[in-house]
This record gives C-alpha cells, sequence and structure tokens, in this order.
C-alpha cells in the first residue's frame, strides 16, 4: 500500500468523532481532541461543510454530521429527482432538435429509460419510460457504459447482436468507449434496429459521477449524414443539453 | 429581417419572471426574481407592490439582454398575473396607501361572512359567477376601505385607485401619475365579485352590495388588445395582454374550443375549462369565470376547480413526515409497492375546496392495517391529487354537459409520472403533456402577440403547441369504480371534524 494522505486521514478522524455521539461540537473540541491546531481542523470542517458531510449548527456555530453523509450509502440519484430536474432541457432540446429526446439511468446491466419527449410532429408515439435497453447497443446506454467504473465489458455479458452493426466483439466495444470518453459523447447507427440512431452525452452529478445519460433519437438519415457520422449540430445541441442538466444537479466544471 | 420577440412578465404569488420568446414560440431566456412575503398577523399575507414593480424594471432589461435583443426587437409585452391580490394607490404620487393584500389573505373572513347573510355564500353568484369566500378582491377592496380613515371619501373623489397586479403594472409601465393606463382585463375583473358575468361591466348592484366606489375602478378591457405603449423600462412597446394567471395557462395550453380543458398541478391544482361563448353557472361548486376575451370577439368563458391540497400534500410528506428527501423521491417510494394497499388519505388540512367547499372537513388516514408500508402511504398521497382531479372533472361535466376527452397538464407534478398514469386511469381519458411546460407565461406572450399581429390568428398559435409526453387509461373499470367508491367514502370521512364553535356536530 501507497503512501497514505494525511488531510483524508485527518478528515475521517474528524468525521468519527462526530458520529462518536449525538452532540454537536466546534472547532476548538475537536482540535482539543484531535490534538491539531484549530486552523487545521477549521480548514478540514469547512471542506466537509462544502461536500455535505457536515452541517453547521446556525445558532451555536458547532458542527454535526451532515445529510449527504447519511444519504452515501445509498448515494445514486434518485432516477425520479433525474427526470424532475431535467425535465425542461430535455424538452428545449426535442424542441431545438425536433428530435425525440431520452434520459437513461444505469439499472442491473441495462439502461433504463427514465424520462422520454416525444418527437414534436405530434405524430403517434408511445411512451418509453421503463424500458430497459442494452448498454452496448444504445446510445444512451454507450455513454454509461464508458463511465461506468465497475463495468468491464470483456467480461460481464454476452452481447447480443441486433444487427450486423451491433459492437459485439470486446476489442471493438473497448476501441468504442476509449472513443465516447475522448471526446465525451457517443453515437449508435443502426446497431439496435435498422434506420434507427441515437447520439447521447453525459449527465453528471456533483463532483463529476456520471448519473445518467441523454440522447436525442431518430432515423439515421435525419440524425447521421451518409457515412453514418452524426450531425455536428446535433452533437452540440446534446452537450449542451447534458451540461445544463449537470450544472442544475450540481456538477460544477462540466 | 431582424428577429423579433414577445416579452411575457409573469407576476406570480412568490416570485416575478420575465421571459421572452420567440416567432415559433421557444423560450429565448427567463429573468425572475422572489419577493418578500409579509404576514403581519395570522392568516394575513401582503406583498410589497413596489418592490413588485421594481422587480419588472430591473428583470425587462435582463431578460432581453439575456436573449441579446433590443428594445426595438420587442413586438409586444404580455402580462400575467397572481389573481385577486388587491393594491390601492394614490393616483398623483403613484404610492401605494399600503401593501398590497394577497390572494391567501383570509382577513375577509367576517366580513365575507356578514355579507353572506340571511341570503348565504351564493348572494351574487348569479350576477358575478362566484361564490363568497375570502379569495375575491372585492371585500378585500371594502375590508381595505373599511379599515383606513378617510380612505373610502378619497375613494369616492377617484383620488385613490384599486387594481389587482396587471393594473397595477400597467399603470406603472405606461406612465404612472403621469397619464398611466388604468385599465383591467376582464379575466382579472371575473375575480373581483364586482363584474357582472354577462355584460362584462361594474354592476351597480354589486358595487352597492360589497361596498365599492366606482370612481376607483380600473376601465375593463379585452385580455388582448393595445393597452397602450410602455413609456418606462421598454419605452415605445406596446403593452398587448393581460391574463390571471390560471387563464394564461389555459391560453397557453391552446384550449381554444368549448370542452378543451387543462389542470396546472401545483402546490395546489387549477382546472379550467373552455364553456366557450356559454356562462355555464355550477351546480358542483366550482366558480364561473372568464376564460380570455381577444379584442372585440365575445369572451369565451370557462369553468375553474380549485383543488387546495395537491403538491403540498407532497411536501408535507417530505417536509413534516420526513419519509422522502425530495419530492421526486415519492415516485421512486410508491413504486415499492403494487397499489396503496387499501389505504387513502384526504388532505382536507383546511376544509375542501371544489367541488366539497367543507371548511369543517380535516384530513385523514383511512385503511390502516398492519400490513401498510410507507410505500403504501406514498401511492395514497399521489392517489389523493389523481382523486381531487376525479372530482372536480365530474362537476365540470355535470356542470357543462361536455364530457372530457383529453386533460392537457402542465405545472411541476407533470414530472412524477406515475401520478400522470393514475390521472389517467381515473378519469378514463388521455392525459397529454405539452412541449413547453410554461404555459402561464407562454398564455401571456400568445395573447399579447395576437394584439400586435406577431401571430395572426389562434390556429396558427395551436401549430406551436406539440405534445411531449402522453399517459394513455390502463385501468380496469370495474377496478376504477372500486376504488372511486372507497375514495369517496373516505372523503365522507372528513366531514364534520372540526367543531364550529356554537354549533353542534352534522
Amino acid at each position: 500500500m501507497g503512501k497514505s494522505i494525511q488531510s483524508i486521514e485527518r478528515a475521517a478522524a474528524v468525521l468519527r468523532l462526530l458520529a462518536g455521539g449525538p452532540r454537536q461540537l466546534g472547532v476548538v473540541d475537536v482540535a482539543g481532541s484531535l490534538g491539531l491546531a484549530k486552523g487545521t481542523v477549521h480548514g478540514i470542517l469547512r471542506t466537509l461543510h462544502h461536500v455535505g458531510f457536515v452541517e453547521q449548527d446556525d445558532a451555536t456555530g458547532k458542527y454535526r454530521l451532515g445529510g449527504a453523509l447519511l444519504h452515501l450509502g445509498t448515494s445514486y440519484l434518485d432516477v425520479n429527482e433525474l427526470r424532475s430536474r431535467a425535465i425542461n432541457w430535455a424538452d428545449a432540446l426535442a424542441s431545438r432538435s425536433g428530435e425525440a429526446v431520452r434520459i437513461g439511468s444505469l439499472l442491473d446491466g441495462r439502461a433504463l429509460v427514465v424520462h422520454h419527449v416525444f418527437r414534436p410532429d405530434d405524430s403517434l408515439q408511445t411512451g418509453e419510460i421503463g424500458l430497459l435497453l442494452p448498454l452496448h447497443a444504445s446510445a444512451i446506454g454507450k455513454v454509461l457504459l464508458a463511465y461506468d467504473p465497475t463495468a468491464a465489458p470483456e467480461a460481464k455479458w454476452s452481447a447480443e447482436a441486433f444487427t450486423q452493426r451491433t459492437l459485439v466483439s470486446p476489442t471493438h466495444l473497448s476501441r468504442a468507449l476509449a472513443e465516447i470518453r475522448e471526446r465525451g459523447w457517443a453515437c449508435e447507427a443502426d446497431e439496435m434496429s435498422i434506420g434507427v440512431a441515437g447520439i447521447a452525452a453525459p449527465i453528471r452529478g456533483q463532483g463529476g459521477l456520471v448519473v445518467g445519460s441523454i440522447e436525442v433519437t431518430g432515423s439515421v438519415d435525419r440524425l447521421c449524414d451518409r457515412g453514418r457520422v452524426p450531425k455536428p449540430e446535433l452533437v452540440r445541441q446534446v452537450q449542451d443539453a447534458a451540461r445544463a442538466v449537470s450544472r442544475e444537479l450540481g456538477a460544477q466544471r462540466w | 429581417m431582424t428577429e423579433r420577440f414577445v416579452l411575457a412578465i409573469d407576476q406570480g404569488t412568490t416570485s416575478t419572471r420575465c421571459i421572452v420568446f420567440d416567432h415559433r414560440a421557444r423560450l429565448v431566456s427567463v429573468a425572475q426574481r422572489e419577493h418578500q412575503q409579509h404576514y403581519p398577523s395570522p392568516g394575513w399575507v401582503e406583498h410589497d407592490a413596489v418592490e413588485i414593480w421594481r422587480n419588472v424594471q430591473r428583470l425587462a432589461p435582463q431578460a432581453l439582454a439575456q436573449a441579446g435583443a433590443s428594445v426595438s426587437q420587442v413586438a409586444a409585452i404580455g402580462i400575467a398575473n397572481q389573481r385577486e391580490t388587491t393594491v390601492i394607490w394614490d393616483r398623483t404620487t403613484g404610492v401605494p396607501v399600503g401593501r398590497a393584500v394577497v390572494w391567501q389573505d383570509t382577513r375577509t373572513d367576517a366580513l365575507v361572512e356578514e355579507l353572506a347573510g340571511d341570503a348565504g355564500r351564493d348572494r351574487f353568484h348569479d350576477l358575478c359567477g362566484l361564490p363568497l369566500t375570502t379569495y375575491f378582491a372585492g371585500p378585500r377592496i371594502r375590508w381595505l376601505l373599511d379599515a383606513t380613515s378617510g380612505l373610502r371619501e378619497r375613494a369616492e373623489r377617484g383620488e385613490v385607485l384599486f387594481g389587482t397586479m396587471e393594473t397595477w403594472l400597467v399603470w406603472n409601465l405606461t406612465g404612472g401619475p403621469d397619464g398611466g393606463a388604468h385599465i383591467t382585463d376582464v379575466t382579472n375583473a371575473s375575480r373581483t365579485m364586482l363584474m357582472d358575468i354577462q355584460t362584462l361591466e361594474w354592476s351597480d348592484e354589486l358595487l352597492g352590495g360589497i361596498g365599492v366606489p366606482r370612481a376607483m375602478l380600473p376601465e375593463i378591457r379585452s385580455s388582448a388588445e393595445v393597452y397602450g405603449k410602455a413609456t418606462v423600462v421598454l419605452p415605445g412597446v406596446s403593452i398587448g395582454a393581460a391574463l390571471g394567471d390560471q387563464q394564461a395557462a389555459l391560453f397557453g395550453q391552446t384550449c381554444f374550443s368549448p370542452g378543451e380543458a387543462k389542470c396546472t398541478y401545483g402546490t395546489g391544482s387549477f382546472l379550467l375549462l373552455n364553456t366557450g361563448a356559454e356562462i355555464v353557472r355550477s351546480s358542483h361548486g366550482l366558480l364561473t369565470t372568464v376564460g380570455y376575451k381577444i379584442g372585440d370577439d365575445d369572451a369565451v368563458y370557462a369553468l375553474e376547480g380549485a383543488i387546495a391540497i395537491t403538491g403540498s400534500l407532497v411536501q408535507w410528506f417530505r417536509d413534516n413526515l420526513g419519509l422522502i428527501n425530495s419530492a421526486a423521491e415519492i415516485e421512486t417510494l410508491a413504486l415499492t409497492v403494487e397499489d396503496n394497499g387499501g389505504c387513502f388519505i384526504v388532505p382536507a388540512f383546511s376544509g375542501l375546496f371544489a367541488p366539497h367547499w367543507r371548511s369543517e372537513a380535516r384530513g385523514v388516514i383511512v385503511g390502516l392495517t398492519s400490513y401498510i408500508t410507507k410505500g403504501h402511504l406514498a401511492r395514497a398521497v399521489l392517489e389523493a391529487t389523481g382523486w381531487q382531479t376525479r372530482e372536480v372533472v365530474d362537476a365540470m361535466n355535470a356542470d357543462s354537459g361536455l364530457a372530457l376527452t383529453t386533460l392537457r397538464v402542465d405545472g411541476g407534478m407533470t414530472a412524477d409520472n406515475l401520478l400522470m398514469q393514475f390521472v389517467a386511469d381515473v378519469l378514463d381519458v388521455p392525459v397529454v403533456r405539452p412541449m413547453a411546460l410554461e404555459t402561464v407565461s407562454l398564455g401571456a406572450a400568445y395573447a399579447a402577440g395576437l394584439a400586435v399581429g406577431f401571430w395572426p390568428d389562434l390556429e396558427g398559435l395551436r401549430r406551436n403547441w406539440h405534445r411531449a409526453g402522453q399517459w394513455l387509461p390502463n385501468m380496469d373499470a370495474a377496478h376504477r369504480a372500486a376504488e372511486y367508491d372507497s375514495w369517496q367514502r373516505a372523503v365522507e370521512r372528513t366531514f364534520g371534524w372540526k367543531k364550529i364553535p356554537g354549533k353542534e356536530p352534522q
């Protein structure tokens, strides 16, 4: 094991101390208990406060464990929360692009459609919320796969071939995922059903964690040029929408 | 050709927003600012009208700057406003005589009882379409005139003016003390209890009955016509529309034909049904109101069903019970179970509104057994909004003789997929969400755009409306009937809970 980082060890000690009982502690209490300088402890507490791991009592100025810490064990973003925060941006994307929009989130090795906006042409369409899509053959799925630290696509499943263009070989898939991480968006054309394409980008939550993905989906002819290359204008619109939702969720740099 | 825009001012209860729309009715920019809520004593709610005007002065240029548009590119201004909020101000100085009294304010409860007298709450119902409640502006004016020494005399001499928020804003935008236009639109006037719903003019009988001098009242105009040009903020731009917010939402949803209805799901919910040229007087606890009036066209009427507690029940579940962390999580919790497990929640927190109007009712949770989990409670919370919608729709169908075929929805709760499916299930009609959820400001923009020819006609506006989502009914009819029966029995159990002093419980 490499050298451990001192400030993280100290932060952990502060959290353990605060978790030790129902009381609230001031900077002086914490510094006294841990034998640290007040300035150091203050810096640690301010940082923990910033990420929501501790809260400060308005009246006394003392600290206690924060709400974010309590939810750490289940730190996924609620999918219905995701929909409610993304709904205006998804509408705007559908309206600008003239295409249907879907938002996906990872569920048991597949992409769960958590939101769906109809293509704004008032044709007959059915709601797709709740649909599960294969990760390797959908644009929203590919984004989720590309940014999922726990996914090991080569080993994890037998990738089903829906069309001749579906990426089933582990080598091809790995290369495609690396490319997605590199450029920040994914495309799927004729890979799940012939004639259909999707362009997706990652939605990030606090700290930059990818919590979902957003795509426009529609006919290959409208989304891509003849070589199945997605239209740059659509890619830009999808990325803009993804960034807007990410900002809404508290991601700062994306 | 230079691109042109319409600016909507949405003067709401908690905030004021200025929104710029382009010719395809797409939202280009939004500037928003909250204003302070004043609670001087229990049941009183006030706003500072000067603060609100100042916010408009700041927000309008801000929204234009964000859109990269100049004043000359603005084709018209449209206003949508919180309804029934009442302000009185000095005609020569432009200074309000006190804070604006907000629609939620219940200070007129004793006065309303007194006005009802032996004739009852429906004393003025035939004339103005409304029952006597603390909700409407007329009794509020009377209260202010009674409470302030010398104010009635000044009102009779026309030295002070009355307005709801659109009147206040138009007067200030068109010059204020310096020749400002003192006008209101028919939709806002229809919420005062002072306007004859048939003639669309101030009624002497209502003015006399409630005790409001005519000299202080604005001129009643159409919802879409040029009231004048702004002299400040956006100098030279035509002010082309004003509508109460719920009517603006009806317009923004392009419910232009009789039988078309929308429901805005927020803290409370408001269902409005277009009844066309027909004035439908409700015998089921609904309000008769003006939907809109375009220029010289005939007025279009609407029936309104107000539900007091919908989104606020979810907030209660989150804040008071702490079973969820955010409103959206109610759906996740509700999906942990397959049904309500026999549990129903009727949120009669301060009585029941339409169609029951029982002020002594209080909320109940019924059907509790050891089987019930928080998931079932979450279901019951969402279902309460569905069933309350059903009750209002039943009342509307009965009153109007029009059977609702589709419900158009907007507002924050439309993000709840489970709820929207449930509404479709219990109404047994498709529920449709439009692409633009900002229907209030869009409605104001549409009306203003029509007034100046920015958009040609209603049909053109209809073409801007696009379906973003749709939920189709998918519930077995027998199951629906059985559940509705249970809901109605649950509602009965809320009646007569609060004992009124001096009265025996019913």
